[in-house]
């Protein structure tokens, strides 16, 4: 199997307020610190059909570089279609009077799984050892910072869904080629963020259903985020409840049934996705991006990791 | 204290905003209970149910349209239901679909457009951001669903603007001034536009291999039927979310993200002369009063005959709660002033998940 930062593209996905961004930051930092060249990808914010033709101010498509060997790129829809025809096209007025052409942008949202190929296009681009884009070095890795679960699958499976869609053509033969990479699991790898809440438990394991079903894909790690302290064990749980009557013997107990109720959604997480997930603390003053790190290196498989 | 059910006095509408997983959906169920509770006919409009809590409420098989909550499930713990709660989860795809059908002239225009391979597509896309037809549906239910107050559980979107800009940027959708070309095509920068259009197609379909060529020509003879209404649809929608019946309620989280975006979305609001009801501040830690000094804390657990070993434990986990309250303590004070909102309502972090009638009666005493 492949260690998880020897893949091309590393996709980190969950609900919404499970601090997925943080996690695929944190990611993005653990790779670096081993010596990868690492880009965190963000795809779009706004995503929804209006971004794809809102033409206001200037889009942050660039490849920005956080800390040494960290790079960070927010990807829309509308800079990866301009690139894309940019690449493809003889060049020249062409392009920016069809990237700029309302009509050109309307239909080609309307273009079934259009958006999403420009999206996973741009990620594949960045994944590639030769870049298309001119000048620009190649990175060891691509953590992609990928929208809330289910658009994630979306995303993902979209060349597949395209080139099965268009049959012929050069964007089709592209998404055949894309998918390949995508559903290659020595390439491509799947990490799922979720608290250990109920809800965010049965999303992720509906998510790691609906990828083998759609992508052949494994989720490659399961991490658990912002779990509260789990400090007492049941012996010692029994050895305070005598003195529950003292307010801070309370409080420890109560914030003890809040820690097995997690350990409860972590067990059940485990189990659902069928290995043991990787567990970050609750950081109360918020992540700090370099003890996520820290805390999140020695939990992942990192043993063929020298580059 | 002033809970959600006086700051609702004479609203009609309340949607509930916030970024994703701050507890939206369960507030909204929350209130719509406490409100109807106290005799309203209310229906809650929800994007994304928790499929227990679904359950919990006999409505696992929510449809597009408003199903009622059977009363008896809160006599069951002693609570009167002395008016109506009505459920419906969103269906932004049926929802968007139904409107259409509403505003076709005749039945020819409304299957050429529902079946039109371009309609589906951008119907799935604008369904997908799922802002509008959460306000559509909303409107409707407004205009002709005899309820006294509707709580409308927004999307969860990364970015609650979307949520405002919806209308406008839906009727810019279909108003644009590109596909008025399109459609209306007068004079000669009409016929430079469309032997554009024809250009590119043509490269669309080279990159592509898809022609939309037909489908394209098919779907906007359709369209232009139903601009007028489409129109005027989006402006009645818009005049609502600003209708002094209509107001905001804010949810967030006392994390981070969720409060910067409760900030962000508050100052939205002001810009766009919308009303803000008020603030809910959920899943607070809260200080323990009751609890001493870690000096004291260590005396008295020495004293008890706890080990020291342990009692150092209980003090950590003690200090450790104590942050967080004392963070979500600053979170709150950050928000009164950023939001200018003196008196939020605050929920303290239930034990467990509010996934049964019973959790929903306990989130529903804490707001209002």
């Amino acid at each position: 199997m492949t260690a998880l930062l020897d893949h091309r593209l590393v996709v980190v996905t969950g609900k919404g307020g499970v601090g997925k961004s943080t996690v695929a930051a944190a990611l993005g930092l653990v790779a670096a610190r081993a010596g990868r060249r690492t880009i965190v990808a963000e795809v779009a914010r706004r995503g929804d059909v209006a971004s794809a033709f809102d033409r206001a101010g200037a889009r942050p498509f660039q490849e920005i570089e956080l800390a040494p060997g960290l790079f960070h790129i927010s990807i829309d829809p509308q800079d990866a279609l301009e690139e894309y025809l940019r690449d493809q096209l003889p060049g020249g007025p062409i392009v920016d009077i069809l990237a700029r052409s309302r009509v050109f942008g309307l239909f080609a949202a309307a273009t079934p799984g259009m958006r999403e190929l420009l999206t996973v296009g741009k990620l594949w681009e960045l994944a590639q050892l030769e870049r298309r884009t001119p000048g620009a070095d190649a990175y060891d890795l691509v953590v992609v910072d990928a929208p809330a679960t289910g658009h994630g699958v979306a995303v993902l499976s979209a060349p597949r869904t395209f080139a099965a869609a268009a049959g012929t053509g050069p964007v089709a033969r592209q998404g055949r080629k894309i998918d390949a990479t995508l559903s290659d699991p020595r390439q491509t790898a799947v990490v799922a963020v979720a608290k250990a809440e109920e809800l965010a438990v049965t999303e992720t394991g509906e998510l790691r259903a609906s990828l083998r079903a759609s992508m052949g894909l494994q989720l490659e790690r399961v991490v658990v985020n912002a779990l509260d302290a789990d400090r007492f064990s049941a012996a010692e749980a029994r050895e305070l409840e005598p003195h529950v009557a003292l307010p801070a013997v309370a409080r420890a107990l109560h914030g003890h049934r809040r820690a097995l109720r997690q350990r409860a959604q972590v067990d059940r997480l485990a189990a659902l996705c069928e290995q043991e997930p990787a567990r970050l603390p609750l950081h109360p003053d918020g992540p700090d991006l370099e003890r996520l790190a820290d805390e999140l290196a020695p939990q992942l498989d990192l043993a063929a990791a020298a580059p | 204290m002033t809970g959600v059910a006086a700051r609702l006095e004479g609203k009609r509408v309340c949607i509930v905003a916030g970024s994703g997983g701050v507890g939206k959906t369960t507030a909204s169920a929350a209130i719509a209970l406490g409100l109807a509770a106290s005799g309203k006919r209310v229906a809650v409009v929800t994007i994304d149910p928790a499929k227990r809590l679904a359950e919990s409420l006999g409505l696992d098989e929510l449809g597009n349209d408003p199903r009622q909550v059977d009363p008896a499930l809160f006599a069951a713990h002693g609570v009167r239901m002395r008016g109506e709660l009505w459920a419906m989860m969103l269906d932004p795809k049926a929802t968007f679909d139904d409107l259409i059908a509403r505003l076709s002239p005749d039945a020819r225009t409304r299957e050429d457009v529902l079946g039109n391979r371009i309609y589906r597509q951008l119907s799935n896309a604008v369904a997908g951001s799922q802002e509008f037809t959460a306000v559509a549906k909303l409107y409707d239910l407004h205009h002709e669903g005899g309820f006294d107050v509707l709580v409308l559980d927004t999307p969860p979107s990364r970015n609650a603007l979307d949520f405002l800009d919806a209308p406008d940027r839906l009727t810019d959708f279909f108003e644009g001034r590109a596909l008025k070309l399109v459609l209306v095509p007068t004079g000669i920068a009409a016929r430079l536009m469309s032997r554009g259009t024809a250009i590119v197609f043509a490269i669309l379909k080279r990159l592509t291999g898809v022609d939309l060529m037909d489908d394209i020509a098919v779907f906007l003879r359709a369209l232009s039927g139903l601009m007028d209404g489409f129109e005027e649809r989006a402006q009645g929608v818009k005049a609502l979310l600003a209708d002094p019946v209509t107001t905001f309620l804010i949810v967030t989280s006392p994390e981070r993200e969720p409060v910067a975006e409760a900030i962000f979305f508050r100052g939205k609001l002001r810009d766009a002369r919308m009303a803000f009801g008020g603030l809910i501040v959920n899943r607070v830690n809260v200080a323990d009063g009751e609890v001493g000094d870690p000096r004291t804390v260590a005396s008295e657990l020495h004293a008890a005959g706890v080990r020291d070993e342990l009692a150092a434990k209980v003090a950590a986990s003690v200090a450790g709660q104590r942050r967080l309250a004392a963070r979500d303590a600053a979170s709150i004070e950050r928000l009164k002033a950023e939001l200018d909102e003196p008196d939020p309502i605050v929920v303290a972090r239930l034990d467990g998940e509010v996934q049964d009638v019973e959790g929903l009666l306990a989130l529903r005493e804490q707001l209002m």
